[in-house]
């Protein structure tokens, strides 16, 4: 490539759950380069010992998601330019999820939140009877196609400051996916979902502060989805008490 | 932190609470206007059904609100739970409460 | 600073929530003991309206005034929110909120002045 190369100064976290610190790395800048390719530049050029996760590097299975200059972001589809303040870039783990070592975070207990929620499916027919018929222009259908599009990548949960106070807290994406549940025609079993998400940790403690929907990659919304839980969670309860 | 009835318990005060603040801001408007004496409060609240019944309302949601704003606001913040937080909530809601009964009755028995 | 995942205008109308309601909160054990005087020393809860004809105690009372209606706006746009159909436009609320509160706020201002 070119022969004189602006460099930039991209600091990392190292270290583990116990202790770590920002790493200061002088990485070339490239005419068309992503996040993904720093990390990787520096783990393969500089620092071998760098941990780091990364899979389809297009933009489809969120392995990559990191803290880019405080923000949670795919790093694969993250071009250094959009982000890159004056010459310096930050790169960090995702929040609220324990530390391995380095970039890659504990994801365990982002999925048992996940199971946690009830995104299970609940089945109302066996292989003897026909297939229920789906509208897909129903309003159940479409909110339910609003959040079905997740793919797990941990961003939301690491924007939200609720999930920050509250360890209990299922998150964003397990109780988008919840409501997904309660919103499938296919689904037999709307009390178990809301009896999941309305407990302790549930969707009851979200104080819409919309991180979590700003910082989707896929544009899903998730806070619209908590606001559903919680209507749903409302009407029960005064159902109930008939 | 927020189980079902402490949050139905916050939504239903916050909306009993929402025309009587209302109300509440509007008559300040009305009586800051002048400047303010004590004489002038009494001689519109005293032996007052409607202003008892009005403030005393307000007394009881305000309670209720706040002590499980608070209690929302100390478990995020200090992590504080189960026993202790309790003992906390309850403690907060009946400070209120019972600061509140008096003010309402200071200005509204005969 | 503010950390840069939060630096967005929904996360501002929750933060306002809950210092609003936090000062609020603090606010009203002096505010029902001030009104309790009424009972029990009446001539000092005078002295003590007197007291609060000063300016500076009026810009305090108006930002109690403030407080209250930031919270109750911001708090009527959650109500919205999880009882009522989705509304997409929910920071031009947020932001409608701060303003009738300023605007309600500064009317008291000018009454007291």
């Amino acid at each position: 490539m070119s022969s004189e190369q602006e460099k930039m100064d991209v600091s990392v976290w190292r270290g583990d759950a116990q202790s770590g610190k920002f790493e200061h790395f002088e990485v070339p800048a490239q005419e068309s380069q992503t996040i993904l390719d720093v990390v990787s530049w520096i783990q393969q050029n500089q620092d071998p010992t760098l941990s780091y996760r990364y899979a389809c590097r297009v933009g489809m299975c969120g392995s990559c998601a990191m803290m880019v200059n405080g923000v949670p972001r795919w790093t694969c589809r993250t071009h250094v330019n959009k982000v890159l303040d004056g010459n310096k870039l930050e790169v960090g783990p995702l929040r609220n999820l324990p530390v391995i070592k380095d970039l890659a975070t504990d994801m365990d207990v982002f999925f048992d939140k996940w199971v946690a929620a009830e995104g299970l499916h609940h089945p109302t027919k066996s292989r003897e009877e026909p297939i229920e018929q789906i509208t897909s222009d129903s309003a159940e259908r479409m909110e339910a196609n609003a959040g079905i599009e997740c793919i797990n990548c941990s961003i939301c949960y690491a924007a939200c400051d609720t999930v920050t106070g509250n360890p209990d807290y299922l998150g964003p994406a397990a109780l988008q996916r919840a409501w997904t549940v309660y919103n499938d025609a296919k689904d037999a079993d709307k009390q178990v979902v809301l009896d999941a998400v309305s407990g302790v940790g549930g969707c009851l403690n979200c104080h819409s502060q919309g991180s979590c929907s700003l910082h989707c990659p896929n544009d899903l919304n998730p806070m619209n989805a908590i606001a559903g839980l919680k209507r749903a969670s409302a009407a029960s309860f005064f159902r109930r008490r008939r | 932190m927020l189980d079902i009835r402490l949050y139905m318990l916050q939504r239903i005060t916050a909306m009993i609470m929402a025309p009587l603040t209302l109300g509440h801001i509007a008559v300040m408007i009305y009586a800051i206007q002048g400047g303010l004496s004590s004489a002038e409060i009494l001689g519109r609240t005293q032996g007052s059904v409607m202003w008892f019944l009005f403030y005393g309302t307000f007394v009881v949601a305000v309670s209720v609100h706040a002590a499980i704003g608070l209690r929302v606001i100390v478990a995020e913040t200090f992590k504080m739970a189960g026993f202790a937080l309790s003992v906390l909530t309850w403690s907060l809601c009946l400070i209120f409460l019972f600061m509140g009964a008096r003010a309402v009755m200071a200005v509204t028995m005969l | 600073m503010i950390r840069p995942h939060r630096a967005h205008s929904l996360w501002f109308a929750y933060i306002l929530h809950r210092l609003s309601g936090l000062g609020l909160a603090v606010f009203l054990p002096a505010h029902f003991y001030v009104l309790s005087l009424a009972l029990t020393q009446p001539e000092r809860l005078d002295s003590l309206l007197q007291w609060s004809d000063q300016p500076v105690v009026k810009f305090a009372e108006f930002g109690l005034v403030f407080l209250l209606a930031v919270h109750i706006f911001g708090g009527l746009r959650l109500l919205a929110m999880e009882f009522l159909p989705w509304s997409a436009n929910q920071k031009t609320i947020a932001a409608s909120a701060v303003a009738g509160a300023f605007l309600i706020s500064t009317t008291f201002f000018l009454q007291a002045i």
